[in-house]
């Protein structure tokens, strides 16, 4: 079988100061496929789609559009070519409503002034297509993440999309929501759409996508039809080593009851009850917006608690603020690490110190010796791969970045960590070590609680899992009844 | 390629370092085109000049640097400058009683905007602009179109005086600026400021307290807009509502001139004294070239874009530097 290749990317190279980003590759793309596009953080993926969407120019090399050769792209060229990129950071305005943002820019050949009953209906009939209800009056900070990433898709089409690039987007997607793009990705693929897959979720990739090809190191390796591959033979490729991709083993020496929730009502929440173990590797499963990451604030005294205990090592606490949660030895690595964790313009043992700041001041002025000690110490004991500690948090990797996150709350000495999306963004070979740590941690006597949205890692990591639902309580499930499905039942609200 | 990395790196230095090469190049430019500028008499007058400007600016610094920004200063000295007037002729107080209840007021006003700020949770600018109005507003008010004089002669030594060659106010920049820098690079205070601008978020999180911050924040703009207050009553030995208005616009070109981040996050008090020098050398020389006061507007006005573009422009050179090497 012959298939119509749309996109071609010929010998394309892109170097930046001191690295080359994109070394010589070449790819090709196929009339209505879905091909995934595979491989490490930094090995060259959104250069490489941002080299597609004209965002950046190309040093050499040659893009071939239907069959037209280009060496140089732009934003507009590509756009009207019927390329379409959906970033992971959405290119949305939040202030303005659904139909607004799909026909943004667009002008209504037979009006000269704006009509927002026009576009509104339009709006409906290209959301109708996916089978999804979005007023497309309503405005786009009011929606939530999945129900914008819709709106992106939305956006793309109306636009006679040929060729529509995606971003790791099931990164924010809950289980049953990533269902519904595969179901608007296939209608896409029946019309002749080519998509290109960017993810980390091999799951995914699989379940989706005909064709894989993986990059590495800027430099492309290899294409495999999805069929006639398998999971270790793209983890070796996209590695170039060999991993077993595993979950740690762990002697089971759990302890007594450190932190204990009764009815913890608040923050959207209700009535939530339920206890860790030193040395447990608590689950928090549930679909988006079921109100995990609002428990972990409320938790951590980020949010404010209406009603309810927590009672750590058997004593009511009160926690009113993060301070307070510090104070009790509670450390939260937010699901937004950019945004919430860290400070990216400083140095990481600024970020490393900073929950610490206090403690290690005398008289107001910091012991920037003590600073060096800690930082150092966190650094080596979970291998921070960093050229210095004064080097700036924002030129690390994302796994790296994470590190850094894990750090502060181990140099806070906290004696429960809750980690809220541990691996989001991060590649398979810093989400190995993330597992490590994790492991290590609980085997120190260190209780976590892990909010993740990837199914495989929360039953290969947790003791026991909890889920929600819509802010409740919907179940617990012990290890020796893990699987998908009874998980599945409980957050989706079946009984 | 060591050649190139040797080139790369002189280049980063120079460009960290743009103010001071231009401080430098001025002042050279200066010396020999206009004569009488690099004598001990006008380099002093140069800087007492500045040193006004020069201590409320390490005041606004502490604000912007925690993200915020305090439009209020210049008429926060409208009116402190008025009632201290009032305080010490009118209702004939001593000026060691005096000056500390001025401090203490200014404090005050600064813990108005803080609070202001928190509480209506609306944008720095737009609070201190509405203060600004207010305070300015009152200050006229109690002032009665009145040129308030006849202080006791000990105050004369605050803005007039000098400690051997050099004149007070200069000395209290310096010591001003001396403590801003420690509290801001040794303390653990200085680093939640830094936290507080640089990522909020990431601060309340990390536990500090995000508002209490804030408002002191402002109110050690204040206190500090406070200490000019006096130097400068002390220096015009006047009470007039002239005095001090538009100081923040001297304090702000000098701020962003020094790299002082309008995002917050970002300062140090040796690049805010290199851009009060810039403009103290910039304002002395066109003052001896007898540059008529219109036209000096316009080329304050021209510094101060040219710093926020300045500003601008190493924010995109960095990102897209960030962006090369995460991308790569």
């Amino acid at each position: 079988m012959d298939a119509k290749v749309v996109l071609s990317l010929e010998n394309i190279t892109k170097r930046y100061p001191g690295v080359l980003a994109l070394n010589n590759v070449s790819i090709s793309f196929q009339e209505g496929e879905v091909h995934a596009l595979l491989g490490e953080n930094g090995a060259g993926k959104s250069t490489l789609i941002k080299a597609v969407a004209g965002a950046i120019d190309i040093d050499s090399g040659i893009i071939k559009i239907n069959g037209q050769e280009y060496s140089k792209m732009t934003p507009a060229l590509s756009r009207s070519l019927g390329v379409e990129v959906i970033y992971q950071e959405f290119n949305l305005v939040p202030t303005l409503s659904v139909a607004e943002n799909i026909y943004l820019c667009e002008k209504d050949e037979n009006s000269a002034f704006f009509s927002a009953k026009t576009i509104e209906e339009k709006a409906v009939k290209v959301l109708d297509q996916f089978g999804v209800r979005i007023d497309p009056r309503i405005l786009v900070q009011d929606l939530s993440i999945a129900e914008q990433q819709i709106v992106e898709i939305a956006k793309a089409v109306s636009k006679n999309v040929k060729i529509l690039i995606m971003d790791e987007p099931s990164a924010p997607l809950s289980v049953s929501e990533v269902e519904l793009m595969f179901k608007i990705i296939n209608q896409l693929k029946q019309k002749g759409v080519t998509i290109i897959y960017i993810s980390h979720r091999l799951e995914e990739v699989f379940h989706i996508s005909d064709r894989v090809s993986i990059m590495r190191d800027g430099a492309y390796v290899a294409t495999r039809n999805t069929k006639e591959t398998n999971r270790q033979e793209l983890i070796t490729l996209m590695v170039g080593r060999e991993l077993k991709e595993s979950y740690p083993q762990r002697r089971k020496s759990l302890g007594e009851v450190v932190l204990e929730v009764k009815n913890l009502t608040g923050n959207g929440d209700r009535n939530i009850s339920f206890s860790v173990r030193k040395g447990e590797i608590l689950g928090i499963s549930g679909l988006v917006g079921a109100g995990r990451t609002e428990l972990a604030q409320l938790i951590f005294g980020a949010a404010p608690m209406e009603s309810g205990e927590i009672l750590i090592n058997g004593k009511p606490v009160k926690i009113h603020s993060p301070l307070d949660a510090i104070q009790n030895k509670i450390g939260l690595l937010t699901e937004d690490r950019k945004g919430q964790g860290l400070f990216l313009e400083m140095a990481v043992k600024w970020n490393i110190s900073f929950p610490i700041i206090r403690r290690i001041s005398k008289y107001s002025v910091v012991n920037t010796k003590k600073e060096d000690e800690i930082a150092q110490k966190y650094k080596e004991r979970i291998n921070i791969k960093t050229p210095s500690l004064l080097q700036q948090v924002i030129n690390l990797s994302g796994g790296n970045q994470q590190k850094v996150v894990l750090a502060k709350s181990l140099a806070a000495e906290s004696d429960i960590l809750i980690f809220d999306e541990p691996t989001r963004g991060i590649d398979v070979g810093a989400k190995q070590e993330i597992y490590h740590l994790m492991t290590e941690l609980a085997e120190s006597g260190i209780a976590i609680l892990m909010i993740s949205s990837d199914m495989e890692e929360l039953l290969g990591m947790s003791d026991r899992i909890i889920v929600l639902c819509e802010g409740e309580l919907a179940g617990e499930v012990q290890k020796e009844n893990f699987n998908q499905h009874t998980i599945l039942d409980l957050a989706s609200g079946i009984h | 390629m060591s050649n190139n990395q040797f080139g790369a790196r002189l280049g980063a230095t120079l460009q960290k370092n743009v103010p001071f090469l231009v401080l430098i190049f001025l002042v050279i430019l200066f010396t020999f085109i206009a004569p009488n500028f690099m004598t001990f008499g006008n380099l002093r007058t140069l800087i007492r000049q500045i040193s006004f400007a020069g201590i409320s600016a390490v005041g606004l610094m502490f604000v912007m640097i925690g993200g915020g920004i305090d439009l209020s200063i210049g008429s926060q000295i409208v009116f402190g400058n008025v009632l201290l007037a009032i305080m010490m002729v009118d209702w004939k107080l001593p000026p060691a009683v005096a000056i500390p209840l001025i401090l203490l007021v200014g404090t005050g006003l600064g813990l108005i905007n803080g609070v202001l700020c928190i509480k209506l949770k609306i944008h720095p600018l737009i609070i201190t602009l509405g203060t600004a109005a207010i305070f300015k507003g009152v200050g006229y008010i109690i002032n009665q179109s009145r040129n308030i004089m006849g202080f006791p002669d000990s105050f004369r030594w605050f803005g007039q005086g000098y400690v051997w060659e050099i004149p007070v106010p200069v000395i209290v920049m310096i010591l001003v600026a001396l403590l801003g820098a420690f509290i801001l690079t040794k303390t653990y205070f200085g680093r939640q400021i830094f936290a507080l601008g640089g990522n909020e978020e990431a601060a309340r999180l990390a536990g500090v307290n995000i508002n209490g911050t804030k408002v002191i924040l402002f109110m050690i703009s204040g206190f500090i807009t406070a200490i000019t207050t006096v130097l400068l009553l002390s220096r015009v030995f006047a009470g007039q509502t002239i005095t001090g208005q538009g100081l923040e616009f001297d304090c702000l070109t000098a701020a962003l001139l020094g790299g002082v981040s309008f995002k917050g996050g970002e300062g140090s008090v040796f690049g805010l004294m290199v851009g009060m020098l810039i403009i103290g050398v910039l304002n002395n020389a066109m003052q001896l070239a007898t540059f008529p006061d219109f036209s000096q507007q316009v080329v304050k006005g021209a510094v101060l874009l040219i710093a926020v573009a300045f500003d601008v422009y190493q924010k995109n050179r960095k990102a897209k530097e960030t962006v090369a090497r995460v991308a790569a």
